[in-house]
C-alpha cells in the first residue's frame, strides 16, 4: 500500500531493535478481549485507477452544469485557479498549527494579512485567525457579550440564517441563557420598534444579519445605537462577504462585533463545508475574544517577525476556564480567501462587489418582466426573494432541468403566511444575463 | 532565590508587608521565576473584599496563568495599575515595584497563621525535593 | 579558432575562488535553502488601479446610489492593497517557503498525527460535482455528495465499533462539545443533568473547556505511576452525580489504558457515561474499536486519522459516533438511505430528542471525499497495517532513543512517545532548545511541554508513513543535538540557526500586541 513504505525486511529488522516478535506483539498492552478478532467490515481496497472512476461516477451523481442560484449562506463565486495553486503549495497545506513559529512565518504571515483583511472590510480593530464556521462564530459572540456584560438575555433577529440561529440556541441549551427573537418588518428589515420593546438591562447583545437572511440590508447604526443605549452589544453577521466591498463595515456603522464566513472569497461552495468563520471586534475585547489570534514581534535578531499570542484566554493553559473549547481554526480557508483577497485588490474588490449587485438588479428585472414581484421593499445586496404562488414546485421543475432555482423561505418561515409563496435567490458574477433571461422564463414555465 | 527577612508569606508565593492595620501584597522571587515573563495582570478593585485563601486575580505569563490567593481578608484599599501596563516590573522587582493591592485587614489575628522568612524558605526546599 | 560567447570556463579558476568554510548540513538534509524577505501585502507601495483578477464589466445599467442610502455605501478601501497577479504569486510563493510542512520533512507532533496527505485526495474533492453542489441543493441533484456521506458514515461507524456517526462537527473540539451536549441531554431525559464529569489529569485542554461550557464541575484524576488511569480512583470519584467520563485512549502519553473496561463498568453502574477523545485513534485502527471497550461515544478527528490536510492550523472534521442509546440525541442533519436514494433530515420535528444543530448546513464535505477515499484506498487490510506499523514506527524511535533521552514511563507505548530533557538538566539545555536544535537538523520538533503531567516533556509522534531510514535520521539527530548538549550547550540554545528568524519574543507579542496591520505599523 503506497502510504505504507515499510518492506518485510525492514519490519523484521524494527522489531529485534524493538525486542518484539511480530507486530502483534507490540498491543501486549491492550487486554485480548479487546482486540478486534475479524478485519473491519469496509469495501476492499481500491487502486487510484479504480478508486477515481467511482468517485468520478459519484460526483457526476450531482448536476452542477449551471452555477445555482441558491445564496442562503453559501455563494456561488468564480475562484481564479491562482488560488488553488497557490494553496496547495505542500509547506502550506501539509503545515499545522504554528506552534513553533521559526518554521511557520509562512502561516504566521498569511494569517497576519487575514486578520488584517478581515478588519479593513469589517471596520473593526482586531480579529482573530478564523472560526470553524459562521454560525459557530455567532454562537461565540453570543457567549462573549454574556461574559463581558454579565447579563443572560441575547435578542437575535428572525431575519439572521435560520440555521445559524439553531446552532445559537444548541449553544445557549447548555448555559442557561435567553434566546430572544425579534421579528422582522414587512420591508424585509428587523423591526425595530419590536427590539426596542424586547432590549432591555438584562440584554447581553442584539444580533441582526448584514446583509441578512433575505438579502436585504439593515440599518446597523439605528440597531447599534438601540442596543447601546441599553447597555448591550451590537453583533452583525455577514454570510455573503462580497457585500463588504459596496456596505460600509459595521464597525464603522457602530457594531461591537462582527461575526460570519468569507467562503466567498476563494472558498468553492463544497456542499457547505469548510469554509472559514470569521470573528471581528474592538481592542477593548481582546481578551475575551475566542479562538486563536496571530501578533506581530521581533525574533532575536531584531527581526519582524509573527507568533500565535493570548494563547492563555485558550483550552489548552485555561482548561475549564478557557473563553472557549475551540482548538482548530479554518487555516487553509483563511489563507484561500486571503490570497483572492490579494488578487482581488482594492479595486477588484468594489468591481466585484458592483458586479454581483449589477447581476442581482438583472434578475430582478428579468423575474418583473416575467410576473415576479420582490417580496422585500429595503434594498438588497445580491440576493433577494420573489412572490412566485408555489415555490416547492417550482425548485422541483427546474430541477429536472438541472437549475437549481432557489429556495423556498416557507422550508424555515412556515408559520408566516406572507412567505407562503416566496422563493430566495441569489446572482452573482457566475450568473451571466443569458442565464438570467433563461431562468426567468423557466420559472415562468 | 530572594527572601526578604521583613516580610510574611503563604505557601502560594504571596508575599505581605504590614505597615499597621494595612498589608501590601505580592509574589515572591520564587514565584515570579517559575512563571517567566509576566504579561498580564488582572487585580480586584478599590473597594473590592478580598478572603484569605481566596483568589483574588489572575497573573499570566506567555504559556501560563496563575491565580493570586489572599494572604489575609480585608478590603482593597490600593491597586498598583502601572502594573497594567508594565507588568515586567513584578518580574524585576517583586518586593517593590511589583507590589500589587494593599489591603485593610478585617483579621489582623489571620496574620500569625503566615509563614515567616525561615519558614518559606524551608518550605521552597522541601518543595524542590 | 573564436569563442562567440566570451565566456571563459575554467575549473581551476573556480576551485581557486575564496572557498569559505562548508554550510552545516543537518541529519534531516537542512542548509539553508532559498528564502527571500518578504513584506506584508499592506506594506506593498499600491499602485492604484493594479488588479489581479479578470471580471466582466458590469452593465451599467444599475446605481447602486439610487437604491441604498449613501450613508451604507463604501468606495474603495484606501488600505487594500492593489497588486498584480504575478506579484501575488511571488508573495504567497516566498511565504510559502518559511514554511515546515509534512511535505517538507518529517513532522513528529505529538498527538497530531501528521501523516502524509494524499495528493489523489485533493484531485477528488476538486472535482466539480463535489466542489460545486450547494449545500441546499435539491436533494435529487446532490445525491453523489448524500451518497458519500452515507458511506463515509457507515465506515466510520464500523471502524470505531458504535451504532451511528454524526459528520457535522467541524473539528475535534466541536466533536466534543457535540459528545458532550448528547451526554447531558440523556441525562436531562432521565430527570437529573447530573454536576461533575470526571477527567484525567493527561487530558487535552479541550477536554474541561468542553465540560466547563456545558455547565459541568471538572473532577480531575491522577494517573497513576505507570500513566494509566486506575480503576480505584475512578471508583473513588464516581458518584450519581457524575454525568460522564472523558478518556483518550491511547492516553496523551501515547499509552493504552489497559483498564477502560473495568472503568466504563464502574461509571456505567452509577448511571454515568463514558465519553471517548479520538484524537489517538490511528494506534488503533483495525486492532482494537472504541465501541467494544464500553465507550458510549467517541470524536474523530479526521485531519488526523485519515490525512485530511492540517493547512497551518484547520480546518478540521469531527464526526462523532455514539452507542444505540445516544442515537435519539445525535445532531441534525442526518443522512438516510430511502430505497435507492438518500435524503437528509433536517426537520427536529423527525428527530425530536436531537440537541439540535452544531453548525449550519451539513458538516466539513470537502474534508469527507478525502476521509473516504483514503479509506477506500486503505481497505481492511490497509486500515490494520496502518496502526500496527505507527507502533511500530513510535516503538522503533522509542527503543532506539531510550539509551539517550530521559523515559518517564516504563509503560508500553503505542503510536507516540514521550521523553523528557531531564538527563540533560547538568548542561543547562531544556526541552525548548532541543526542539529548536532540530530545526537545524532539518525536522519539525515534536510536541513539547505536554502533557502536562511530565515536565519539559517531548512527544514525538511518528505516524506510519514514514520510513526506516526517516526514523534513522531522526534518532540520528536527536542523539546529535544531545551530544552538542554535553560538548556545546550554548551552541544548542543559539538554535535556530537556519530559518528565516530564530528565537521570536513572544513576551513582547503578549504585553504589546499588535493584532493587523495599520499604516505606520512599528514593532520593535
Amino acid at each position: 500500500m503506497r502510504y505504507h513504505p515499510h518492506t518485510p525486511e525492514e519490519i523484521r529488522e524494527m522489531l529485534s531493535a524493538v525486542g518484539a516478535n511480530s507486530l502483534d506483539d507490540l498491543f501486549r498492552s491492550i487486554p485480548a478481549q479487546l482486540r478486534l478478532k475479524r478485519p473491519l467490515a469496509v469495501a476492499p481496497a481500491q487502486d487510484e485507477i479504480a478508486l477515481f472512476a467511482d468517485m468520478r461516477r459519484l460526483a457526476d451523481r450531482n448536476e452542477v452544469a449551471h452555477p445555482p442560484f441558491i445564496g442562503a449562506g453559501a455563494y456561488p463565486h468564480h475562484v481564479p485557479p491562482v488560488v488553488d495553486q497557490l494553496l496547495l503549495r505542500g509547506e502550506f497545506f501539509t503545515a499545522y498549527t504554528p506552534y513553533q513559529p521559526e518554521v511557520s512565518q509562512g502561516t504566521l504571515q498569511a494569517l497576519f494579512e487575514w486578520q488584517t483583511y478581515v478588519c479593513l472590510l469589517t471596520g473593526m480593530e482586531v480579529a482573530n485567525a478564523s472560526m470553524y464556521d459562521g454560525a459557530s462564530a455567532t454562537a461565540e459572540a453570543a457567549l462573549m457579550a454574556t461574559r463581558l456584560t454579565g447579563r443572560r438575555k441575547i435578542a437575535v433577529s428572525d431575519a439572521v440564517h435560520p440555521e445559524y440561529r439553531r446552532v445559537l440556541a444548541t449553544y445557549l441549551a447548555s448555559t442557561g441563557d435567553e434566546l430572544v427573537l425579534i421579528p422582522h418588518a414587512d420591508d424585509g428589515r428587523t423591526d425595530l420598534a419590536a427590539l426596542g420593546r424586547a432590549v432591555d438591562a438584562s440584554t447581553a447583545a442584539v444580533i441582526l444579519g448584514y446583509p441578512n437572511f433575505f438579502g436585504v440590508v439593515e440599518d446597523v447604526a439605528q440597531t447599534a445605537a438601540l442596543a447601546k443605549q441599553a447597555g448591550a452589544l451590537t453583533v452583525t453577521v455577514t454570510t455573503e462577504a462580497v457585500a463588504l466591498g459596496l456596505l460600509r463595515g459595521p464597525g464603522e456603522l457602530g457594531a461591537d462585533v462582527a461575526v460570519g464566513t468569507f467562503q466567498s472569497f476563494g472558498n468553492p461552495l463544497q456542499f457547505g463545508g469548510p469554509a472559514p468563520g470569521f470573528f471581528a471586534t474592538r481592542e477593548a475585547n481582546i481578551r475575551q475574544m475566542p479562538g486563536r489570534v496571530c501578533g506581530a514581534t521581533v525574533d532575536k535578531e531584531g527581526r519582524r517577525g509573527f507568533v500565535l499570542t493570548l494563547s492563555t484566554r485558550e483550552q489548552h493553559i485555561r482548561r475549564e476556564k478557557a473563553t472557549s473549547n475551540i482548538c482548530t481554526n479554518a487555516g487553509l480557508c483563511a489563507l484561500a480567501s486571503t490570497i483572492h483577497l490579494a488578487l482581488l485588490g482594492r479595486r477588484g474588490l468594489a468591481d466585484l462587489a458592483r458586479l454581483n449587485f449589477d447581476r442581482a438588479r438583472h434578475l430582478r428585472a428579468a423575474m418583473q418582466r416575467a410576473g415576479f414581484a420582490p417580496v422585500f421593499s429595503a434594498p438588497a445586496f445580491n440576493e433577494m426573494a420573489f412572490e412566485v404562488g408555489d415555490p416547492e414546485a417550482v425548485v422541483a421543475r427546474l430541477a429536472k432541468k438541472g437549475l437549481a432555482a432557489g429556495v423556498p423561505l416557507a422550508r424555515w418561515y412556515g408559520a408566516d403566511p406572507k412567505l407562503k409563496g416566496a422563493l430566495l435567490c441569489v446572482a452573482t458574477e457566475l450568473h451571466s444575463p443569458e442565464l438570467i433571461e433563461l431562468f426567468a422564463r423557466e420559472v415562468r414555465g | 532565590m530572594n527572601v526578604p527577612e521583613d516580610l510574611k508569606y503563604t505557601k502560594e508565593h504571596e508575599w505581605c508587608r504590614l505597615k499597621g492595620n494595612r498589608a501590601v501584597i505580592g509574589i515572591t522571587d520564587h514565584a515570579q521565576d517559575q512563571l517567566g515573563d509576566i504579561v498580564y495582570v488582572e487585580f480586584p478593585e478599590v473597594g473590592d473584599p478580598v478572603k484569605k485563601g481566596e483568589s483574588f486575580g489572575v497573573v499570566e505569563s506567555t504559556k501560563a496563568v496563575s491565580e493570586l490567593f489572599a494572604p489575609v481578608s480585608g478590603k482593597v484599599v490600593e491597586v498598583n495599575d502601572p502594573l497594567s501596563d508594565a507588568p515586567e516590573s513584578i518580574n524585576e522587582d517583586p518586593y517593590e515595584e511589583g507590589w500589587m493591592i494593599q489591603v485593610e485587614l478585617s483579621d489582623p489575628k489571620e496574620v500569625e497563621s503566615l509563614l515567616d522568612a525561615a519558614g518559606y524558605q524551608k518550605f521552597l526546599q522541601e518543595e524542590s525535593e | 579558432m573564436s569563442n562567440p560567447t566570451g565566456w571563459k570556463p575554467s575549473m581551476e579558476q573556480a576551485a581557486g575562488a575564496q572557498a569559505g568554510p562548508r554550510p552545516d548540513v543537518g541529519a534531516g538534509g537542512a542548509t539553508r535553502g532559498i528564502a527571500y524577505e518578504e513584506k506584508l501585502l499592506f506594506e506593498r507601495g499600491s499602485a492604484g488601479e493594479r488588479c489581479g483578477v479578470s471580471l466582466p464589466r458590469p452593465s451599467g445599467d444599475f446605481d447602486p446610489a439610487r437604491e441604498l442610502p449613501a450613508e451604507l455605501l463604501r468606495g474603495e478601501i484606501g488600505e487594500l492593497p492593489a497588486v498584480s497577479e504575478l506579484e501575488v504569486v511571488r508573495h504567497f510563493t516566498r511565504l510559502s517557503a518559511w514554511n515546515h510542512g509534512i511535505d517538507t520533512g518529517f513532522y513528529p507532533l505529538g498527538s497530531c498525527t501528521m501523516k502524509y496527505n494524499p495528493k489523489s485526495s485533493e484531485a477528488l474533492a476538486r472535482l466539480p460535482g463535489f466542489a460545486n453542489a450547494h449545500p441546499l441543493l435539491p436533494e435529487e441533484m446532490a445525491q453523489g455528495s448524500l451518497a458519500l456521506m452515507y458511506e463515509l458514515e457507515r465506515a466510520l461507524t464500523e471502524i470505531s465499533g458504535f451504532a451511528a456517526t454524526t459528520l457535522a462537527p467541524a473539528a475535534g473540539a466541536q466533536g466534543e462539545l457535540a459528545g458532550v451536549m448528547m451526554i447531558r441531554a440523556w441525562h436531562v431525559a432521565r430527570g437529573n443533568a447530573r454536576r461533575k464529569v470526571l477527567i484525567p489529569d493527561t487530558a487535552h485542554g479541550t477536554n474541561p473547556a468542553t465540560s466547563a461550557l456545558n455547565g459541568y464541575e471538572v473532577v480531575q484524576l491522577a494517573s497513576g505511576p505507570d500513566g494509566r488511569l486506575h480503576p480505584e480512583t475512578v471508583r473513588a470519584a464516581m458518584g450519581e452525580d457524575v454525568a460522564a467520563i472523558m478518556i483518550t485512549n491511547p492516553n496523551t502519553l501515547g499509552v493504552f489504558e489497559s483498564h477502560i473496561a473495568e472503568i466504563a463498568e464502574i461509571v456505567h453502574a452509577k448511571g454515568g457515561l463514558v465519553y471517548g477523545d479520538g484524537a489517538n485513534l490511528n494506534a488503533l485502527l483495525g486492532v482494537a474499536r472504541p465501541g467494544d471497550m464500553g465507550f458510549d461515544v467517541m470524536q474523530f478527528n479526521l485531519h488526523k486519522t485519515f490525512a485530511t490536510p492540517h493547512g497551518g492550523g484547520g480546518p478540521g472534521s469531527g464526526p462523532v459516533a455514539v452507542s444505540e442509546e445516544l442515537v435519539p440525541f445525535l445532531p441534525l442533519p442526518i443522512v438516510v438511505k430511502e430505497g435507492a436514494g438518500y435524503r437528509l433530515v433536517t426537520d427536529p420535528a423527525e428527530r425530536p430528542q436531537s440537541i439540535g444543530r452544531v453548525r449550519e448546513f451539513h458538516g466539513n464535505f470537502g474534508m469527507f471525499v478525502r476521509a473516504l477515499a483514503l479509506i477506500r484506498e486503505y481497505g481492511p487490510e490497509g486500515l490494520a497495517a496502518t496502526g500496527r506499523l505507527a507502533v511500530l514506527n513510535a516503538n522503533y524511535v522509542r527503543a532506539k532513543l531510550k539509551d539517550v533521552y530521559d523515559l518517564p514511563y516504563e509503560t508500553d507505548s503505542l503510536h507516540e512517545v514521550v521523553f523528557t530533557d531531564k538527563n540533560l538538566k547538568p548542561t543547562g539545555v531544556t526541552t525548548m532548545d532541543v526542539a529548536k536544535r532540530l530545526i537545524d537538523h532539518g525536522f519539525h520538533p515534536p510536541t513539547v511541554y505536554f502533557p502536562l503531567v511530565v515536565h519539559g516533556a517531548l512527544m514525538i509522534e511518528p505516524t506510519e508513513t514514514e520510513t526506516k531510514e526517516t526514523l534513522d535520521r531522526f534518532i540520528e539527530g536527536m542523539r546529535q543535538v544531545a551530544e552538542q548538549a554535553r560538548r556545546d550547550p550554548e551552541g544548542v540554545k543559539a538554535a535556530p540557526r537556519n530559518p528565516v528568524r530564530a528565537r521570536l519574543d513572544e513576551t513582547r507579542a503578549a504585553r504589546k500586541p499588535v493584532l493587523r496591520w495599520r499604516p505606520g505599523m512599528q514593532v520593535g
